[in-house]
């Protein structure tokens, strides 16, 4: 059965309802105040011989009863009977159109006729392939809710629900992990990481406690030393944030893979990172010039989607312009100052902030 | 497919609800029955639709169809199927077509059983029935579609708010509604009076069963809410003076003085023009109610989602009944025939006073929930008007009103005798008397408040039997003549009684309750007992239970009385991870009337956990006597007799009461 034809038979049927009484001789004029009286009357008879009450009192009530039930008769006599067949007709024929279009726009405004119903039993055979990652989340969670004490199955969700910016329930999934996996400073870290993102990027003292926990356990995790670092920037300490990423990128391992954030962060705060043979700026001089710009331009393109992601940060947002500018690319700059004025545009403070250092760079105001 | 079609049916309800508004306006004017027959076909329609679409969304909700945006945004695939059933109106949505299923229900079994109604007057209710479903459909469509789809639906829905997941939610929203919408048939038969301009005893006739049934339903639907709140927040209050609480009060109190002051229309014929302005004024109220609750104004757990355009739609359907109505009795009612006249002790006299009193208590509890409301929109100062105002204003007036309702049913009709009603409740005066001396003397002067509201208490229950005793005649005459004039009594006056009853019943139980509860908040360990109103509370242990949606802390007290173990408790917190909140599940131990109550708090981190223990003495008679109350609405619903006053002459008659 289609909806269409679903929908047509209960508009017939709505239809139905308003020709029917009209379409039908009329019935008896139903009751009328004076059948109540009447009644009334039998009643104090009734209540007379059941010795309810007395027979004055009785002849009190109906005396007044009689009288309301002449007044009755009277007001009932004026009321003509009538029958109007223009009238009629008209109402049956704003039932029979008026009725189906009404209904159908009103619908039709927010109805979605195409939509097939999906309740949950005919969905269970979706295979896992094709699943989109919230479904394969919503499993995920679904099933440690009934087996909370599973610490794999947290160690698995944690990431990837910081991932899709639900940095509170990460936190917990966090905690839940450490509880059931056991203490290591990588996951120390990794706890304050998702306290930080879920007060928005900042440091708390919460997650703060959690990189010293972490530190604690191993000195050289690079996760908690680093954003010990962003806390010491983030309070004004910029020495001490720089001597600490300094630090990193000389123990580290040429090939770290943060080392490039660490570099980014160390020039934002005017620092230079120490020169070693491994460093980016150095391995990029024995490029040739198209893996240069190759490299520059994923550096780039990395720093808009994570501003799309989240445009809260007016500096990014410049450092972006800047480097659209100095590629040459002068309408992805100008695109990047629109969106940045969009991102920015529900906090009144980031937005002067941005057009006050889009005028600095000589940009339109 | 089945979700659109629930979707079109509320489109064709309010297409009906348009026919319905206005086909049988014009047949009454033309004094055409066929027009008018539209008005029932239309309603029955209407409902049938209205029930269908009703029936798609629980349907939606019991597969967990989360293409359904309300669906999803109230349920969870996990949740047990009651509260998959009950989370159809744990939601604005949801709850907006509950009532406009009632409102269509009402007007419906007015269509079917109103067959001894007037025609013109029957389609003049319906269309006025009809006006007012007409606007929550349009609200409905127009700003809370519970029919809205996801084309891409997520796996698993959002959840129902936890402290709604209760069998509370399964029994208290859809009783109160009834209360609620109930109230608008008396209003659409205000109305219809107001336009045709007739008005007599019959019309109260047939408006009491309507009345009745709708003050029934408000009174358990408020005594169920109270319930739940006491046993659910975990606070061991049942009623908190809080604006949602008084917004249900309102309309209750208002249709209590509607009852009353119909009996004397019915009986007698007068306060007629009264007792239209209530019936308005009670749907009013009721509106009101629904505008506080549902439009964002006040924030509490009745409130599930703020939308500034809802809360100017519901303003603006508020303004156009209740200023519309108003309007419409401003203009019509002085062109209705006055009633008749009666002495001020008479029964018609109690029952004035009882609808002053009434209406003023209304007044203050409006004033109340209101003041700071209007204060907040023009000032925005934030004032709390809590329960020492409503206690200070509401206890004097009601204290009265308790008096006066034993004397109310022994007065005679038109002219009554107050020192005769005074005599025969002299038995009643005693009892009162006794247990004040009694409780005087077991309390040391103590307290003084409470043995003297408790012996107001026991006036009113006493009361209200020996009106029965009198009329049954039980000890005067010989059992088997008073059991056969028991039998013969009207039920209705066996419904007073026990309304009457009930009110004393609620009162011993608010007294007792809030002058000898004992509190005791303590953090303990495994092992550790408290004493608390004579029983030794021993938590044996805490565990963790996996429920089917959330996670919980149960702790296991053993109850002990003179070390002897009665009963076991297990209340708990429950964690639901879907919506990242909690609820407390207090545990009741109910010993005869009155209930040991154990909340949970937080656990510390030295392993013990802090509990809060009630003993409340009586506290089941708060509910009882409501619930006492109702049945004896009930009982006087089912007296399908006519009522019939009749008047006493001047001259004193001693012999026999006149009839109920």
């Amino acid at each position: 059965m289609s909806l269409w034809f679903v929908l047509a038979l209960m508009t017939a049927a709505a239809v139905f309802a308003v020709l029917w009484p009209l379409g039908r001789s009329p019935r008896l004029r139903g009751g009328d105040e004076a059948a109540i009286y009447k009644d009334q009357l039998a009643e104090i008879a009734r209540d007379q011989s059941a010795g309810l009450i007395s027979a004055e009192d009785a002849a009190a009530a109906e005396l007044e009863i009689s009288r309301r039930l002449l007044s009755s008769a009277k007001a009932d006599s004026d009321v003509p009977a009538a029958s109007h067949l223009y009238v009629r007709r008209t109402v049956a024929v704003l039932a029979l159109v008026g009725l189906p279009l009404l209904a159908g726009a009103l619908y039709l405004r927010q109805g979605s006729p195409t939509l097939e119903d999906v309740p949950l039993a005919a969905r269970a055979t979706v295979p896992p392939a094709s699943a989109s990652l919230e479904t394969l989340v919503a499993q995920v969670e679904t099933h440690l809710e009934k087996n909370p004490k599973d610490g794999r199955g947290w160690e698995v969700l944690a990431p990837v629900l910081l991932k899709l910016g639900r940095a509170d329930d990460a936190v917990r999934a966090w905690r839940n992990s450490l509880q059931y996996n056991g203490e290591t400073a990588a996951r120390r870290a990794d706890l304050g990481e998702a306290i930080a993102a879920a007060a928005g990027g900042v440091i708390t003292a919460e997650a703060n406690t959690e990189f010293e926990h972490a530190l604690a356990l191993d000195p050289n995790e690079v996760k908690a030393r680093h954003f010990t670092a962003v806390a010491a920037q983030q309070d004004g300490r910029s020495e001490q944030a720089r001597a600490i990423w300094r630090d990193m990128l000389t123990k580290a391992p040429e090939n770290a893979p943060w080392r490039p954030l660490v570099v980014r962060a160390l020039a934002q705060l005017g620092g230079v990172a120490p020169e070693l043979p491994g460093d980016v700026a150095a391995a990029s001089k024995d490029m040739t010039p198209t893996q240069r710009a190759e490299m520059i331009g994923g550096m780039v393109e990395r720093l808009a989607t994570r501003l799309k992601q989240n445009g809260d940060d007016v500096e990014g947002w410049l450092r972006l312009v800047r480097a659209y500018l100095v590629l040459g690319q002068t309408d992805k700059a100008k695109q990047a100052i629109a969106d940045a004025r969009q991102a920015t545009g529900n906090s009144p403070d980031r937005l002067r902030a941005l057009n006050d250092a889009l005028k600095d760079l000589g940009l339109e105001g | 497919m089945i979700a659109e079609a629930g979707h079109y049916a509320l489109a064709l309800a309010l297409a009906l609800a348009l026919v319905q508004s206005i086909v049988p306006v014009i047949g009454a004017r033309l004094g055409d029955p066929r027009l008018m027959g539209v008005a029932a076909s239309t309603s029955i329609g209407q409902f049938a639709f209205v029930l269908f679409a009703f029936g798609v969304l629980t349907t939606a909700y019991v597969v967990s169809d989360f293409s359904v945006v309300n669906v999803y945004e109230n349920s969870h695939s996990a949740k047990p199927l009651i509260y998959k059933i009950t989370g159809v109106w744990g939601n604005h949505e949801g709850s907006m077509l509950l009532w406009v299923l009632i409102l269509a229900l009402f007007s419906a079994l007015v269509a079917i059983f109103g067959t001894n109604l007037p025609l013109v007057l029957r389609s003049l209710v319906l269309a006025v029935q009809g006006w007012i479903a007409s606007a929550f459909y349009l609200f409905i469509l127009f700003t809370s579609n519970p029919f809205l789809r996801i084309a891409d639906p997520p796996i698993e829905g959002r959840d129902l708010n936890p402290v709604l997941q209760d069998i509370g939610l399964a029994v208290h929203p859809p009783l109160l509604y009834l209360g609620y919408v109930g109230f608008s048939v008396s209003f659409s038969f205000a109305i219809a009076a107001l336009i045709e301009g007739r008005i007599g005893a019959a019309w109260a006739r047939w408006v009491r069963p309507w009345t009745l049934l709708a003050w029934v339903f408000l009174t358990l639907g408020i005594a169920m809410g109270s319930y739940w709140a006491y046993y659910e927040l975990g606070w061991g209050g049942w009623w908190f003076w809080d604006p949602v609480e008084n917004a249900s009060l309102m309309p209750w109190l208002a249709g209590t003085a509607l009852l009353h002051s119909a009996v004397v229309m019915e009986k007698r014929n007068a306060l007629k023009v009264w007792t239209i302005l209530l019936a308005i004024l009670t749907f009013s109220l009721s509106l009101l109610g629904t505008f506080l609750v549902r439009s964002g104004v006040l924030t509490s757990v009745h409130t599930f989602a703020s939308d500034p355009t809802r809360g100017v739609f519901i303003l603006a359907i508020l303004c156009v009944f209740i200023g519309g109505s108003l309007a419409l009795y401003a203009w019509r009612a002085p062109s209705l025939t006055q009633g008749g006249l009666f002495a001020p002790i008479s029964r018609e006299g109690a029952l004035v006073l009882n609808n002053l009193l009434l209406t003023t208590a209304c007044a203050t509890v409006f004033v109340g929930t209101l003041y700071p409301l209007v204060l907040e929109t023009l000032t925005s100062e934030k004032i709390s008007v809590g329960a020492p105002f409503f206690n200070l204003t509401f206890g004097p007036l009601f204290v009265p009103l308790l008096l006066a309702v034993p004397f109310g049913p022994l007065l005679a009709w038109k002219r009554g005798d107050l020192l005769a009603a005074a005599q025969r409740l002299m038995f009643a005066g005693l009892c009162a008397l006794l247990a004040l001396a009694l409780l005087m003397a077991w309390t040391g002067a103590g307290a003084v408040l409470a043995p003297l509201a408790i012996a107001l208490a026991v006036f009113v229950i006493v009361g209200a039997m020996s009106d029965l005793i009198e009329k049954t005649g039980a000890l005067r005459l010989a059992p088997q003549i008073s059991l056969r004039r028991a039998a013969g009594l009207p039920r209705s006056t066996w419904g007073t009684a026990f309304a009457h009853a009930g009110l004393g019943v609620a009162l011993l139980g608010i007294v007792c309750e809030t002058t000898w509860n004992s509190e005791r908040i303590a953090a303990i360990k495994p092992g550790d007992v408290v004493a608390v109103a004579g029983y030794q509370v021993k938590l044996e242990n805490v565990v963790q239970r996996q429920g089917p949606n959330y996670r919980e802390q149960v702790a296991r007290f053993s109850i002990l009385r003179d070390g002897q173990p009665i009963a076991t408790l297990s209340p708990s917190k429950r964690a639901f991870s879907a919506r990242g909140s909690s609820t407390t599940e207090a545990a009741l131990l109910t010993r005869g009337l009155s209930q040991l109550y154990i909340s949970l708090g937080d656990q510390s981190a030295d392993g013990s956990i802090s509990v809060r223990l009630y003993y409340k003495p009586l506290v089941v008679l708060i509910w009882f006597g409501a619930v006492m109350m109702a049945f004896g609405g009930l009982l006087s619903l089912s007296d399908r007799r006519l009522r019939v006053g009749a008047p006493k002459p001047a001259r004193p008659a001693r012999s026999l009461q006149p009839a109920e």
